[in-house]
């Protein structure tokens, strides 16, 4: 069994504090050098990779090829201007396409 | 419904009946899954719903103390205080196997140099910097757990909406296109050898007659 990463992807003022944690730290505000970024990361033994949502909503495509697999699990999160409401949104993708309505935000008159 | 294309010979009937056993069994073991599926699918799901919006709540509260941080201290001050940090995580990988979906179980692994004047995460001294960046590192480093949690959930969650997705296709292409099918054929291949009997006992008899006659 190998050892995995952990990286986080985001603006600088957002992500930089996890770097204290020992956690890979990717600094960008630029969309194509995000996506590149998730793709040397998928292949450099990375687990899990943590995205703002600010830049995962441009390079959704990028994300999305990496829903298959089971490693790298890319997580969107939140930034320091608060949440976009993607992530719980991509929870939401999920019920639909498995079950095919949604059946756990639907209370919440969305 | 079409039927198959197919000879309507006894061989061809017998291959057939076999097939639709086959079929239904399949169809019958992929409904269970699916159900077994779905049941495991939903408790996750909701799991999932509830870390991602507590995780996110309280990533916010830690980003904000770091912009706090940020706007007192110089950038560059900051980015000297961390830049050497005192533990080095790495990730150790298991896969599960949860009805035939393969989902990682992730765990996480923390290296602290053993230092003798190390006062908790903070690899900085106090002197330079604010009591902001000291929360807002405390709680980054109390919600990566959960986020280490929430990335292996929602993870599984996507892959088992994958895998939902695909049986359900699976069990509707056999209920409703191949076992109806199936059955039509069966059905038209009795109906056509029967009538060949007929035939065949019908010329027999008329034969028959023919000879009796001449005789």
């Amino acid at each position: 069994m190998s050892m995995y990463k952990i990286g986080v992807i985001g603006d600088k003022d957002s992500i930089l504090g996890f770097k204290v944690l020992g956690i890979s730290v990717f600094p960008t505000t630029d969309m194509r050098k995000a996506s590149q970024t998730i793709k040397k990361l998928a292949k450099e033994n990375y687990a899990i990779i943590f995205i703002t949502e600010q830049l995962a909503k441009d390079i959704e495509e990028t994300i999305d090829e990496y829903k298959r697999s089971v490693i790298p699990a890319i997580i969107l999160i939140p930034n320091n201007q608060g949440t976009l409401g993607l992530g719980i949104d991509g929870v939401k993708k999920s019920v639909e396409k498995a079950i095919g309505a949604d059946i756990l935000f639907g209370k919440e008159g969305r | 419904m079409a039927i198959l294309r197919v000879n309507p010979t006894r061989m061809e009937l017998t291959r057939l009946k076999k097939r639709l056993k086959t079929a239904v069994r399949g169809h019958k073991l992929l409904k269970d899954k699916q159900d077994e599926l779905m049941k495991k699918f939903i408790d996750l799901i909701k799991k999932n719903k509830e870390l991602r919006e507590s995780v996110e709540e309280e990533l916010i509260n830690a980003f904000k103390n770091f912009l706090i941080a940020r706007a007192v201290m110089s950038s560059d001050i900051i980015e000297e205080a961390i830049m050497y940090p005192t533990e080095k995580i790495s990730l150790e990988l298991e896969k599960k196997n949860i009805m035939s979906v393969i989902s990682p179980v992730f765990e996480l692994i923390k290296n602290k140099e053993e230092k003798e004047d190390a006062e908790g995460i903070y690899p900085y001294g106090l002197a330079n910097t604010s009591g902001e960046l000291d929360n807002a590192i405390y709680y980054l480093q109390k919600v990566l757990d959960r986020m280490i949690e929430l990335a292996q959930v929602e993870k599984t969650c996507q892959l088992m909406a994958d895998e939902i997705e695909k049986t359900r296709r699976r069990v509707n292409a056999l209920e409703h296109v191949m076992i109806p099918q199936l059955q039509e054929t069966v059905k038209y291949i009795t109906m056509k050898l029967d009538e060949n009997e007929r035939g065949n006992r019908v010329r027999l008899m008329k034969v028959k007659e023919l000879v009796q006659k001449d005789a």
